[in-house]
């Protein structure tokens, strides 16, 4: 229901900007260099609350967001997306692969000044691993058999069996003081409104449901940002983020594609005053099958989906050309991605032979019949406006070649306890992330059926399991590049999903806010959040005149 | 009296236990539990974590059993804590051993949607009492139909899309108000009295805003109620003795029309908790509605079973309220209570 009210909301904004564009904003000449200035404040705007400042506990992407900007990981991805050091200066990876040993930069310090040692690291293992603390994330760090911490730089971990995915799991683990947590329950701790960090900025103030600001850590360990203040303001409709936008009380938001191709284009006041900055989103949406049931336990019968559904189609109705289409689960222009692959192109005459020979035949309505039933299913998935619009165009293709489809939209918790645990699907329209690290034993291994697990949709292939296992303990990043693209193939060929898009993250972003990179690097805009700066004639009046 | 009151008091409790065991059991029938929410849907996080946070939450015991330690805590007004990940405590703030305060969710939600409600009823009830008496004493002029119109369109406009194009026109165009939130930036250096002045220029477009769907029934049962009035034999003589008409209208009719809504009055003290999710969402404020929508979204049964049960103790109240308002001022049902 807010969903759908929300996006109406949304379209009725866009007319308002469109019909009425005389504002009283003084027009800033904006040069092209200006000098970096430190100090100044930017204020964004985010949909939900954090829940917990422990990131390892929270699970919500407004926690990690905060989190990201008030602790460190050792090692971190890089604007290319390549591991780089964080709180680790170096790692080694020993002969047999299954040890790593970081060494920690020298003199790094917590924000009270108690120096951050390896000591620390161990805590936040041990934490993480201990079956009391609540956290979904375990799973990764129980597979170190040994971790030590011989000297306070030193860090050391041992796996059972080669890991490949091990440095990437340490660079998503944030470190947490010891000093600090050593006598706290994790799970119920005043720490998670109130951390002490190592990062680029510290809680400043968080005002319960409606503001939360940072300032900037004198002691973090990746030296100082620019930017003295970061406020996030929680604003849960993206209506009234974007007037914020437009009236310049906020810096910073997410936009939708509409407000991209459609407002910012019509509007030169505001495109004169506000940057759009477009990056690769790091998920896709896809049309998911259930292969345990007829039809689609039919390879032919999946493959002329592929075919029978225009991407290129939905990619310009829902993202308004905002997206592009994808042949493997990783990221287009990363290692990982076989660039070799591209999606099936759409061909619904390919579709209907392929169709034929799994035994359906036109009967005198149009509608393809087998053993004297009509080709009918029904699509689920969730209250996303832009997965309703995918279906609908999924739907409409279809229907060209002779299939009935019907769409069901519903709430999440039911969706996936009542449909998604129990199997009692034929087709989704759901999202997955394009993760960085290319293992996704998780979600494509045929042992990760069983209820709650995450190959839901009942994907075997032999091969593919045997490459998984492989990719997981090979380190070599040649060796696992070649492991991964066999892998693209096969789930290519196989069609367990129907890939239709990656869309883009789209941010509109005031231009005081100087320094961001465009284009966009592959890690995204934010990765270099810490060297935009807002030049002193540019910023906000300390308090502002409301 | 003081027997009937004692009577009512004691009939709620086991209306309250009614009450709370049928919302408990219409909530546990919705599919998931805390476990199954987006964020949950990760492959980096194990189905074993999330058994382990159901059999913590008591979310693998039969409802019945769930139901029962949710009733003993209850008994000692212990509302719980929150099943989300702050864990916050639902009713009232707690202290840790380091003297930290953690506020409860109903406590900082409560007070703001109160004060919207508060305000938005006065303002409905003072408006829709003058409209009313207007439409009724000119009955069937353009008066009387333009107020008939008036609150009818303000009945049927959305309330999200007039919040959109006030909030646009009075926050974009002319920046005469604030678009959304509670607080300015800096607000806290503001002396006091600015900041209330600073609040209530946050306020003015939500509470605009909750009054409109309001102001239709209120002003048209004062108007039926007072038609209804003037046409009775009181009036007539009221008149006939040469009494001035204002006097008749405002003293003698009035009196006697708005008894009724003493009934309103009452029965919506509950909807005093409670805010709309949509205006709430739209003008940031962190209030009830949205609390509510989000706990049942996330199925954080704490949450939502601490807001349904001091929404039903309040409807309750509000009944006995109601009904003691009614003999307080009609001297008939007084006199019947009293038998």
């Amino acid at each position: 229901m807010l969903n759908k009210f929300l996006s109406t909301a949304s379209l009725i904004s866009v007319f308002l900007l469109i019909s009425c564009s005389n504002d009283s904003y003084e027009a800033i000449d904006y040069k092209d260099n200006y000098l970096v200035e430190d100090g100044g404040e930017i204020v964004n705007a985010m949909i939900g609350e954090p829940s917990n400042l422990v990131a390892m506990i929270a699970g919500d992407s407004a926690s990690s967001a905060i989190a990201a900007n008030i602790f460190n990981t050792l090692l971190k991805y890089d604007e290319n997306l390549n591991l780089a050091p964080e709180l680790a200066e170096q790692w080694f990876i020993s002969e047999d692969q299954k040890t790593i040993t970081f060494k920690l930069k020298n003199d790094i310090f917590w924000a009270d000044g108690k120096p951050l040692t390896s000591q620390d690291i161990l805590f936040t293992w041990k934490l993480v691993t201990d079956p009391n603390t609540r956290t979904p994330y375990a799973s990764d760090y129980l597979l170190v058999k040994e971790a030590s911490a011989p000297d306070a730089r030193t860090f050391i971990v041992t796996y059972e069996q080669t890991y490949a995915p091990a440095l990437d799991t340490w660079a998503s683990l944030q470190i947490l003081p010891q000093h600090v947590l050593k006598d706290e329950d994790i799970n119920n701790t005043f720490f998670s409104r109130k951390p002490t960090g190592s990062g680029y900025y510290q809680l400043d103030q968080w005002i319960n449901g409606q503001q939360l600001t940072l300032k900037r850590n004198r002691n973090s360990t990746q030296g100082q940002a620019n930017i003295d203040k970061i406020t996030s303001r929680i604003i849960p409709d993206t209506s009234s983020q974007f007037l914020e936008l437009i009236a310049d009380n906020i810096d910073f938001m997410n936009i939708n594609p509409i407000q991209y191709q459609r407002v910012f284009p019509s509007r030169e006041d505001l495109k004169q005053r506000i940057g759009l900055y477009k990056e690769l989103g790091n998920g896709y949406t896809y049309l998911g099958f259930n292969l345990k049931k007829a039809p689609f336990d039919d390879i032919r019968v999946r493959q002329a989906m592929n075919y029978a559904i225009d991407k290129n189609e939905i990619i310009k109705g829902v993202l308004l050309g905002l997206g592009e289409p994808i042949a493997s689960p990783y990221k287009p222009g990363t290692r990982w991605n076989n660039s070799k692959l591209s999606p099936y192109p759409y061909n619904p005459s390919k579709a209907l032979a392929l169709l034929q020979e799994a035994g359906y035949e036109k009967n005198a309505d149009g509608i393809l019949v087998k053993d004297g039933k009509p080709f009918e299913f029904e699509i689920l998935t969730n209250q996303n406006k832009q997965r309703e619009m995918t279906a609908v165009l999924v739907q409409r293709r279809l229907k060209e070649i002779g299939i009935d489809v019907k769409i069901r939209v519903i709430e999440w918790a039911s969706f996936i306890n009542r449909f998604i645990k129990t199997g009692e699907f034929k087709a989704v329209v759901l999202g997955w992330s394009l993760s960085l690290d290319p293992d996704q034993y998780n979600i494509w291994h045929s042992s990760q059926q069983g209820p709650g697990q995450f190959n839901f949709v009942g994907y075997e292939n032999p091969r593919v399991d045997e490459l998984l296992e492989v990719g997981r303990r090979e380190l070599d990043t040649s060796k696992r590049e070649k492991i991964y693209h066999e892998f693209s193939k096969l789930m290519l060929e196989d069609s367990p999903i129907v890939y239709l898009y990656a869309g883009y993250g789209l941010s509109a972003i005031n231009k005081r806010v100087q320094g961001i990179k465009k284009p966009a690097p592959p890690a995204g805009i934010y990765q270099n959040s810490f060297e935009w700066y807002i030049p002193k004639t540019l910023r906000r009046n300390e308090i502002a005149a409301q | 009296m003081l027997k009937y009151l004692i009577k009512r008091i004691l009939w709620m409790i086991p209306m309250l236990i009614g009450i709370s065991l049928i919302s408990f059991l219409i909530m546990q029938l919705a599919p998931g539990d805390i476990t199954s929410n987006e964020a949950a849907f990760n492959p980096k996080a194990s189905e074993e974590s999330r058994q382990k946070l159901r059999e913590l939450y008591n979310l693998d015991k039969p409802v019945i059993v769930q139901y029962g330690l949710w009733l003993k805590r209850i008994s000692q007004l212990d509302f719980g804590n929150s099943f989300a990940s702050h864990q916050r405590p639902v009713l009232w703030q707690t202290e840790d051993k380091n003297g930290n305060i953690t506020k409860g969710l109903i406590q900082e939600a409560l007070p703001i949607t109160l004060l919207i409600n508060l305000l938005g009823i006065f303002i409905i009830f003072s408006i829709s009492i003058v409209l009313g008496t207007l439409a009724s004493v000119r009955q069937n002029t353009w008066v009387d139909r333009s107020v008939t119109l008036f609150v009818f369109v303000g009945f049927a406009i959305p309330g999200f899309w007039l919040a959109l194009l006030l909030m646009y026109w009075t926050g974009v165009v002319n920046q005469w108000l604030p678009i959304s939130g509670l607080h300015s930036p800096g607000y806290l250096n503001l002396s006091e009295f600015d900041q209330t002045l600073d609040l209530l220029k946050h306020l003015i477009l939500p509470v605009l805003i909750s009054c409109l769907s309001g102001l239709a029934g209120i002003s048209l049962y004062v108007r039926n109620g007072m038609l209804e009035v003037l046409n009775q034999d009181f009036i007539t003589t009221a008149r006939a003795k040469g009494i001035n008409e204002k006097k008749v209208v405002f003293v003698h009719a009035l009196k006697n029309a708005i008894l009724p809504l003493i009934t309103i009055v009452g029965l919506s003290i509950p909807g005093l908790i409670g805010g709309s999710v949509i205006a709430e969402s739209i003008f940031a404020i962190p209030g009830m509605g949205k609390l509510f929508y989000d706990a049942v979204l996330m199925r954080d049964f704490p949450v939502i079973m601490g807001i349904l049960t001091i929404g039903s103790f309040l409807t309750l109240i509000g009944n006995l309220l109601a009904d003691l308002g009614y003999a307080w001022a009609d001297p008939r049902v007084r006199k019947g209570l009293v038998k």
